[in-house]
């Protein structure tokens, strides 16, 4: 209850919850939430780069598809890519630290140097090569994503196990003869769980932008997804006569990455005292 | 001093050997068949042959790798499908646009950003504290990519004032060779169109790049500012007598941006690549767009090699940023 209020008092976390609470709700009712269903994919050249009005409220692109349902199915898209990019992260990168961290082996120590490796050039650098090397396509672009982020999440995750290796409650625990798997998964996990829950809230706002910049590149989404980053990149060739046509999926990324950076932030301050940003 | 260089030298070559390593493994072991990944999606089974003979794939793999360390280590880097030339001069040739790039958003986050968040700091919880809080955070979550569309729309599209893509005016001719960066070169050489020209092209990439890095910059100091002023020498000094401006701009400046420069190692990957994308729009001739364009075309060598420079100046970045903490902090060098 006191954390509950802590964190009602910090505004723009309350405000980044809010948002990701409608964004959610907006992907997973996206398909009823359409306001033109019909012209989601259907091409309609009659009604090509119409202007912003009440009937196309975000108006329509060179197809004549309406923009705004297209950014409504786009909410959908980026949070199922962004959401499945970081549970696979995560699903690689945690055990990995938890493993390395706690046992101080070889192999741990090799898996750590492996960390280092992937952590030495710019993730979207290697997430562009390995994601044009195993083909192109949304799935590779998520499979791409995925490999080139767990290291952070590993290197998170091994440095709070560190931590905990030798406090006095798993030595007790290895004292009483508890298995290696019980202490690190019963353990050890919750004690780490924190600062990987903040890394993952931003991490989704961070795989929505370089989501997005894939398919800006060609490389994820593919025509006709209501992709943002597609969207924006196809978006080029109307300019300046459509303005509309770049400016509202922009504004999609804008805001919904902005849920998760102030909501990430708000979590990091409640959850790790250690980590405290002065306000 | 130059031990501690040295030592954090060693440190860094692992994981650069190990980073090849890593290129080696994806260029040859994750295509189902590197020959024919080489030769592009075009290529006729003859040539994907002679693909495979010229480049040892019948070898054993770890001939391969020897092989593959060899060349790169004699800075050949293969041939590009796409321009028919050596990759690495190809590399050689843009680095210089992006370095200028990158440095001119460095130096441009840097510039402000720390001025910004000390002044944050100083009118904590002002009205300008929290714009410039409502600014560091938007900064983070906007799509550059996007954010470039949006200026060139309206600086150069709709109002304008300045110029919409490459480095330099048709008409006007690069400045001579000295470092590849235009706004030095040009300088150098007493040729100030050819200045004013390169600084027009170079303020909205390097603006659209810099936001990113400005946003953390100001976000850190900030922070670091807020605390140092509760430390005790701060009262002390204030209470010595000694007028505010030099505390806060001397003595509690020079203790927080610590944190700050920790993070410019960081940012420069950020704005590497960030590069990628921004270069593209502004058509910046520099490896960024390079990368795109072997994209683009499948040009995996190209792809990879760029993966290795970006690598190597990211490494050679990191150190130079750790020197600095050294000189800020000789505390940090005892750590190594």
């Amino acid at each position: 209850m006191l954390l509950l209020k802590k964190f009602l008092r910090d505004i723009p976390a309350v405000i980044g919850f809010a948002i990701i609470v409608v964004v959610v709700f907006i992907g997973i009712f996206a398909p009823w939430l359409t306001p033109k269903p019909e012209a989601v994919f259907d091409s309609n050249i009659m009604a090509r780069l119409k202007p912003p009005s009440a009937e196309f409220l975000f108006g329509t692109d060179n197809l004549g598809r309406d923009i705004c349902s297209r950014v409504i199915l786009g909410t959908r898209g980026a949070l199922i890519v962004s959401l499945s990019v970081v549970a696979l992260a995560m699903a690689i990168g945690v055990p990995i630290g938890l493993y390395a961290g706690y046992t101080s082996s070889i192999s741990g120590e090799a898996l750590m140097r492996l960390v280092d490796i992937f952590l030495s050039v710019p993730q979207l650098i290697l997430a562009l090569a390995i994601a044009q090397l195993i083909g192109r396509g949304l799935q590779s672009a998520m499979l791409a994503l995925a490999l080139t982020y767990w290291p952070f999440f590993a290197r998170t995750v091994y440095s709070e196990t560190r931590r905990v290796r030798h406090a006095l409650f798993v030595e007790a625990l290895q004292g009483l003869g508890a298995s290696q798997a019980r202490i690190l998964l019963v353990h050890v996990l919750p004690n780490v769980a924190s600062p990987v829950i903040v890394r993952a809230t931003i991490g989704m706002g961070f795989t929505i932008l370089t989501t997005a910049v894939l398919g800006f590149l060609g490389i994820g989404a593919s025509p006709p997804d209501p992709d943002w980053g597609l969207a924006i990149a196809e978006s080029r060739r109307y300019l300046p006569d459509a303005w509309w046509f770049a400016m509202f999926p922009g504004l999609a990324i804008l805001v919904t990455v902005l849920g998760f950076n102030l909501f990430g932030d708000g979590l990091r301050d409640l959850v790790d005292p250690r980590l405290r940003r002065s306000r | 001093m130059l031990r501690f260089i040295l030592r954090r030298l060693l440190l860094a070559l692992p994981a650069l050997f190990g980073l090849m390593v890593l290129t080696f493994i994806m260029l040859r072991v994750l295509p189902a068949d590197p020959s024919a990944a080489l030769a592009g999606e075009n290529a006729t089974p003859e040539q994907i042959a002679a693909i495979r003979a010229a480049f040892g794939f019948d070898l054993p793999i770890w001939k391969q790798f020897l092989i593959y360390f060899g060349q790169v280590m004699r800075a050949d880097l293969g041939t590009s499908l796409f321009t028919n030339r050596p990759v690495a001069a190809d590399i050689a040739l843009r680095l210089p646009a992006t370095i200028e790039l990158t440095f001119a958003a460095l130096i441009f986050a840097t510039a402000v950003g720390i001025p910004l968040g000390t002044l944050a700091a100083v009118w904590h919880n002002s009205a300008f504290d929290h714009i410039v809080r409502i600014v560091t955070v938007a900064g983070l979550a906007v799509a550059s990519f996007w954010f470039a569309i949006i200026l060139q729309f309206t600086f150069s599209m709709e109002f304008d004032i300045l110029p919409l893509r490459g480095r330099l005016e048709t008409g006007i001719d690069p400045p001579p060779f000295f470092t590849g960066l235009y706004l030095i070169d040009s300088l150098v050489s007493l040729n100030f169109t050819t200045f004013l020209n390169a600084i027009e092209h170079l303020i909205m990439p390097a603006f659209t790049l810099s936001l990113g890095g400005l946003a953390t910059i100001a976000r850190f100091t900030r922070a670091g500012v807020l605390d140092t002023m509760q430390k005790d020498f701060v009262s002390y000094a204030k209470a010595a007598g000694y007028p505010e401006r030099r505390i806060i701009w001397v003595y509690v400046l020079r203790n927080s941006v610590v944190a700050a420069t920790t993070q410019i190692g960081l940012l420069f990957g950020a704005l590497i690549a960030g590069a990628v994308a921004v270069e593209w729009i502004y058509d910046w001739p520099g490896i960024g767009s390079y990368a795109v364009q072997a994209i683009f075309t499948s040009d995996y060598k190209a792809i990879l090699a760029v993966t290795l420079v970006v690598g190597l100046i990211y490494a050679f970045v990191n150190l130079a940023v750790d020197v600095v903490l050294a000189l800020l902090d000789p505390r940090v060098a005892e750590t190594l």
